[in-house]
């Protein structure tokens, strides 16, 4: 029943420490121990195949999966998940330490792109509406968008709807981006406009963690892949050591499958 | 059609007309809007995840969609003064449609909440919203798209029901073309005019439903 922990004085040292995260569903364990500390300013990958817990680890930094175990800080924010129950006050706090990006967009249909990416900030943060859409504006003209900024979402291709939503999860001044299979719905085409902000964003220096498939992509911005089956880490190291030459077979036999799938 | 049924439709369009605007329409329309509250109250509670307070909202649905309105009418203003309570006709008829309505309207708004997929609240949340933000900007607006046409189906019937008012001493529309016709026995001709008034309110209101619908219609592809 206590609020999330509030540590003095930033660390130098890792922006976010998870530890000991464990979840299952019924019977199925998706997550067992999971550990591992992110940079501040440092891109971490989390590949592997589907149902390896990637995704469940990524919504846990948020909370929108709520773990059985573990402790997750962000900042000075912790909280621990073996502690029951779990607030909704930290919960809220701890989901306000990132932004994050869906596979599905989940875009607010209703409302403009300017509307949808104005909308955290005025009306869950109460900021000035004047100063959130000129800091908006330049969100969009950062994802290339600015003349699409009185368009419904429906008006958009599936690259420039992600593109929006990045812009959307970075308008609330997080601390950390997640990226949840950001390019897998999209047309191949379309990959690459996505892609291409999210590295813009790890040159500028945001810290994110990102699930994707894009073997290519990790390896060029990946500070640090983490490669995942079974709901454990089963790799981690640098693209280099992850990507490139893999230790275990589990990881050979993934990476193998995604980049050549005939053979 | 003889002049003296002529004249005494002409002689009838002015206090049907004044029936129709004093009390029908009033009566239809704050029923309807105290019923959307109460409809939504009890739609979120039917939504809660607290058992007792669904349990609650479900009974309610229960028992004023499984008794006639004809019936809950007479229990608040035959029945309730029995008990102490008692109501003026016009409050009565408020009352009454109001619950009605509420029961009806409840379903129809859960379930276009329940329509408005999972990652909308998910996003809402990330973005910082809390339950009532999300409820109020994000999942309703989408919600009243999938509402409007059940919603305007059940405004539409209550404009008609409130014709059962004219049992409890409403003077409501029906009732002053009952009471018209009375003396002459010129039924035919003043249910008649009656009938097309309640004809044209529901025109207007189906033309306005259109209107909402096609204005919900901006943020979806053709």
């Amino acid at each position: 029943m206590t609020d999330p922990t509030r540590t003095p004085a930033a660390q130098s040292g890792p922006l976010v420490s998870v530890s000991g995260l464990a979840k299952s569903f019924g019977d199925h364990e998706v997550l067992r121990s999971i550990d591992f500390d992110v940079a501040p300013g440092s891109v971490t990958v989390l590949i592997g195949p589907s149902g390896s817990g990637k995704t469940t680890v990524l919504r846990s930094l948020n909370a929108l999966d709520v773990a059985d175990a573990g402790v997750v800080r962000i900042g000075d924010v912790e909280v621990d998940f073996a502690q029951r129950p779990v607030t909704k006050r930290q919960v809220a706090t701890l989901r306000a330490q990132s932004g994050m990006v869906f596979q599905a967009h989940h875009l607010f249909p209703h409302l403009t792109v300017l509307a949808n990416v104005t909308a955290g900030p005025v009306l869950a943060q109460r900021r000035d509406r004047a100063a959130v859409e000129a800091e908006a504006r330049e969100l969009l003209r950062l994802v290339g968008l600015e003349e699409k900024a009185d368009a419904y979402p429906f008006q958009l291709s599936g690259g420039q709807q992600q593109r929006v939503g990045i812009a959307r999860a970075l308008a609330v001044r997080p601390k950390l981006m997640l990226f949840d299979e950001p390019t897998s719905a999209l047309d191949p085409e379309l990959v690459g406009e996505v892609l291409l902000v999210i590295n813009d964003l790890a040159a500028q220096g945001w810290t994110m963690v990102v699930v994707t498939h894009e073997i290519r992509f990790a390896q060029q911005v990946a500070d640090q892949v983490l490669f995942m089956d079974g709901g454990v880490i089963v790799e981690r190291g640098t693209p280099d050591e992850v990507l490139t030459r893999p230790r275990t077979d589990r990881a050979r036999q993934f990476l193998h499958r995604i980049l050549d799938p005939l053979d | 059609m003889n002049d003296q049924t002529v004249s005494l439709i002409l002689d009838s369009l002015g206090p049907l007309l004044r029936a129709t605007v004093t009390s029908t329409i009033p009566l239809t329309l704050i029923s309807f809007v105290l019923g959307l509250v109460l409809a939504l109250g009890v739609a979120l509670m039917r939504l809660s995840s607290v058992r007792v307070v669904s349990s609650l909202a479900r009974l309610y649905i229960s028992v004023i969609r499984g008794t006639p309105l004809l019936l809950q009418l007479f229990i608040i203003f035959y029945g309730l003064p029995s008990m102490g309570v008692r109501f003026d006709p016009f409050p009565a008829a408020v009352l009454a449609f109001t619950l009605n309505v509420g029961g009806y309207a409840a379903e129809v708004i859960r379930s276009a909440i329940l329509s408005v997929p999972k990652g909308q609240w998910e996003a809402a949340s990330t973005v910082g919203m809390g339950y009532v933000t999300t409820l109020r900007r994000v999942v309703l607006p989408q919600a009243a798209r999938t509402a409007i046409p059940p919603l305007s189906n059940t405004l539409i019937s209550l404009v008609k029901d409130t014709s059962l008012a004219s049992t409890i001493q409403v003077t409501e529309l029906l009732r002053v073309a009952q009471e018209a016709a009375a003396p002459t026995f010129q039924f035919f001709a003043l249910y008649g005019v009656a009938a097309v008034y309640y004809w044209v309110v529901c025109l207007v209101l189906s033309f306005g439903q259109s209107r909402l619908e096609e204005r919900q219609n901006r943020y979806v592809a053709a």
